[in-house]
């Protein structure tokens, strides 16, 4: 039985998912494209439960209200700053979905075969199709059909598609699951490895790749949980070795994982939508990590095998010190300032700062200033999390600008207010070429010509890096929490 | 030393003015404030202007090099120009000195000063040109133009001085009572100060000579410092030096010009790019066929049709998301983690199997897939939502 239909409906989904992902262009056309998601979605899911899954739809509708319910929960309850640890956890339900998938469809595969053992056929089918055949083959439904269908060769390709759609999920769940902890707080963030590290991690690759060949083989369903054991175990070993700072790389990564597994089970179970929403979702988290990695001048290679590589010589020295102001004092220079760059990093996620920042702005630009925000690519842990904060906060869009947009304005601009951040704002990147992140691209706030630093105590940002800036004639540190901070400068604005 | 003479000049020209610098009005009467000419705006004029605007002059300056008007009124004098086209030799060119200026701009800035001369009540020439005399800047007709009581003070008087009537080294008053002051030793007229300033320098240029802090010199020519101090070295004559290197402090910083580039040299690099691009594409397509093809000898052609599908998707893929803007990174990985549970179809397809464990495990995935599709959206949603413009 084919669903000509149900094939129809997966075209307008596929496209539907294509025009949502291109309509996140910008900010006004994306309000169209969620829609245009959400509408894809939907024919997904009724198309096949109409279709190919029409057995227990009754149970799936519960089950989906039932995931809905939890969902809306966990959307409408995080934080904006929780975001991080949302879209890490959530990965790792996709990662956990593929596995489950995939072993139910080595469990059907098993079960076709024993259905045709006991009928006394040959399977996987010959070549040439008996009728006989034909018509047992028949009495299957949904996913059995097709697998009732395929050749032996067919069945080895099955066979390997399966094993990397549930290796890949596999290290997608753990690896999530240990993300979220890291961006949560729950696990310590800096990079940790087992005694082995690296070798630990190619000898259980070499073990998965000895088990998949022993599956192959025709060794049976142990090896597969061995094979989903071992990829738990590299997920799990892979992420704990990556320290906090790269986070949004990881976050991506493990975004791009999710799409190349579902597009791995979209080939075992002949199913075009699945690959091709995998191939989108697998592309487009790709791009994402090499945009990332780009951003903080690092191989992808070595973000993955963790932490900072070794430096090349010390680090020059830094003279001076660093020089402490109060709340009047930058406030008298906002006074003052006709033109005002803030640069938020992490730390204003941490400390909620953001509507105080936000109200900062808004006084500032009701007297005629003009405040903009610089945005480092980098800064906080997702992509784009300063973004979402700030726009949570209410701060319009058109004055938040990239790194490359605004590096060139600094030199004219009155007062930078560097809000947590450090390592995207730290000059040793450019003048020090000893320097672990020498290379990086960073915002030149030292150039502007007044800097304030707004942060918690005198020590290093993620990186561990001393940072220059710090010590520049023209920063002066205003200490303490950053959401205290900016609000005790409120009141001072006039 | 030129500091302290530009100090001690307004000083002295106070010391022979007979009113209040700053303005007053008091009830015995409304005191205008005095108002000062400086010429000339070096390190000494610049001394000068500072002293003067503190002391509350209304305070002119003059200098042929354009440039330094932000210095200038950066002390909060205001700068003189001149009605004058000509192309200004850029003074960061001669090392942030003065040069000879031409007969026709010389004309205009007399005829400027003519103009000046019966307001202002101070004048103080600073203008030096190096290794000349000093340019007669204030002519005897602007000394006869201006009021009694007037002061001039001439910084140049060593070198002949920027007025003809100067008479170095004496303070004279003209017929029509304008008070001319010649000295030639304003840092010995401070002499702590001088003293003082002239030590610190000296020791500066010791621990420049004794670079290991050991007491032994070490004369190293490429300092551009100890170069230009030195007159005889080896045994030879190394008078007059260089001139400096690197242009003075006081010239505007030479901004690095962007290369223009000739529509020619634009046109070579953009077919260059082109030719590279089209080269590196084309390698890809290549490397990537050729693969597809690998593939497609040993794989059925059933799997073929899914590969087709995948090779299109990806390409898509990467078209589509490099157009999305930096800032919706995190609703575009929300969205995307959103649609990749799209792995609930493969759930849906199987929760219908006649196995129980099949079908319990298709229900767990089905239910975690529907937790994504729902939290995914709408936390996207929620985000969009606050993205708004001023």
């Amino acid at each position: 039985m084919d669903f000509g239909f149900t094939i129809a409906a997966y075209a307008v989904a596929a496209v539907l998912f294509i025009l949502s992902l291109g309509g996140l262009s910008g900010q006004e056309s994306a309000k169209r494209a969620i829609w245009y998601g959400i509408t894809g979605m939907a024919i997904a899911v009724v198309a096949t439960m109409v279709g190919p899954g029409q057995g227990l739809w009754l149970l799936s509708v519960v089950l989906i209200a039932a995931g809905a319910m939890v969902g809306y929960q966990l959307a409408t309850r995080v934080q904006m700053t929780q975001m991080p640890e949302l879209v890490a956890i959530m990965h790792s339900l996709v990662g956990l979905a593929a596995v489950l998938v995939g072993f139910n469809a080595d469990l059907e595969m098993s079960r076709v075969a024993a259905a045709f053992g006991e009928a006394g056929l040959a399977f996987p089918r010959p070549e040439e199709v008996s009728t006989e055949a034909a018509a047992f083959a028949k009495q299957f439904t949904g996913f059995a059909a097709i697998v009732a269908k395929k050749t032996a060769v067919e069945i080895n390709i099955l066979k390997v598609e399966l094993m990397l759609g549930i290796w890949i999920g596999a290290v997608t769940f753990t690896g999530s699951v240990v993300a979220y902890g890291k961006l949560a707080g729950k696990v310590d963030g800096a990079a940790k490895k087992l005694p082995g590290g690296h070798v630990l991690n190619a000898t259980a690759a070499a073990l998965s790749l000895l088990f998949a060949a022993m599956y192959l083989g025709g060794a049976g369903i142990w090896t597969l949980v061995l094979l989903t054991l071992l990829a738990f175990f590299i997920g799990y070993h892979l992420i704990m070795g990556i320290g906090g700072a790269d986070m949004p790389v990881v976050v991506s990564m493990l975004n791009s994982y999710s799409g190349w597994a579902a597009a791995a089970i979209g080939f075992s179970l002949g199913n075009d939508l699945l690959i091709v929403v995998g191939a989108l979702v697998g592309s487009s988290g790709a791009i994402l990590s090499y945009i990332m990695c780009k951003a903080m001048n690092r191989q992808f290679v070595s973000v993955i095998l963790g932490g900072f590589g070794g430096t090349s010589g010390p680090a020059a020295e830094i003279e001076g010190e660093q020089i402490a102001i109060d709340a009047d004092g930058v406030a008298q220079a906002l006074n003052e300032a006709d033109s005002v760059i803030i640069v938020p990093g992490y730390g204003m996620a941490v400390a909620q700062a953001q509507g105080a920042v936000s109200e900062l702005t808004q006084k500032l630009r009701a007297r005629g200033k003009n405040v903009r925000f610089a945005i480092h690519p980098v800064a906080g842990r997702l992509p784009g999390h300063m973004n979402v904060l700030l726009a949570e906060a209410r701060v319009p869009y058109d004055i938040v600008m990239e790194m490359d947009e605004i590096n060139e304005d600094f030199p004219d601009t009155d007062v930078v207010i560097v809000i947590g951040s450090n390592d995207i704002v730290n000059p040793a990147a450019q003048d020090d070429p000893n320097s672990p992140i020498a290379g990086m691209p960073v915002l030149e706030v030292w150039k502007a010509k007044q800097v304030f630093v707004s942060k918690r105590g005198q020590g290093t940002g993620y990186s561990g890096i001393e940072n220059p800036l710090f010590y520049k004639e023209n920063t002066r540190m205003f200490y303490g929490d950053a959401k205290a901070s900016v609000s005790s400068l409120l009141p001072k604005i006039d | 030393m030129a500091n302290i003479a530009g100090y001690r000049a307004v000083i002295e020209a106070g010391n022979n003015f007979g009113r209040f610098f700053t303005g007053q009005i008091t009830a015995a009467g409304k005191v205008p404030p005095a108002k000062v000419l400086v010429v000339g705006a070096g390190v000494a004029g610049l001394a000068a202007i500072g002293t003067s605007t503190s002391l509350g002059a209304i305070t002119y300056a003059f200098d042929v090099r354009p440039e330094v008007a932000e210095q200038v009124e950066s002390m909060g004098a205001e700068f003189v120009y001149l009605d004058f086209e000509e192309e200004q030799k850029d003074g960061a060119a001669t090392g942030g000195y003065a040069s000879v200026s031409s007969p026709e701009f010389r004309e205009a800035q007399l005829a400027k000063f003519r103009e000046l001369a019966p307001e202002v009540d101070i004048v103080i020439t600073t203008a030096l040109i190096p290794n000349r005399e000093a340019p007669e800047l204030w002519t005897e007709d602007m000394v006869a133009s201006m009021k009694p009581g007037s002061v001039i003070v001439d910084l140049a008087a060593e070198k002949g001085g920027n007025c003809k009537l100067t008479v170095a080294d004496e303070k004279i008053v003209t017929e029509n009572g304008v008070t001319i002051i010649g000295y030639t030793d304003f840092p010995s007229r401070m002499a702590t100060q001088a003293s003082t300033l002239y030590a610190t320098n000296i020791r500066h240029m010791m621990t420049d000579l004794t670079p290991e802090k050991d007491g032994k010199p070490v004369h190293d020519m490429e300092d551009d410092v100890i170069r230009g101090a030195t007159v005889t070295h080896g045994g030879e004559v190394t008078f007059p030096p260089p001139p400096p290197k690197v242009a003075a402090i006081a010239a505007a910083p030479a901004k690095e010009k962007p290369k223009e580039l000739t529509a020619e040299e634009k046109r070579a690099q953009e077919v260059a790019a082109f030719k590279a691009q089209t080269k590196s594409q084309v390698t890809l397509l290549a490397i990537g066929g050729a693969l597809v093809l690998g593939v497609g000898l040993v794989a059925p052609a059933s799997f073929m049709q899914h590969f087709i599908v995948f090779l299109l998707a990806v390409f898509v893929g990467f078209q589509v998301i490099w157009g999305v803007a930096h800032s919706l990174h995190t609703p575009l990985m929300a969205v995307t983690n959103a649609i990749s549970s799209i792995i609930i179809l493969g759930a849906l397809m199987q929760i219908g199997s006649g196995s129980m464990l099949i079908t319990i495990l298709a229900a767990l995935a089905v239910f975690m897939a529907a937790i994504n599709i729902f939290g995914g959206f709408l936390v996207t949603r929620r985000m969009l939502a606050m993205f708004q413009k001023s």
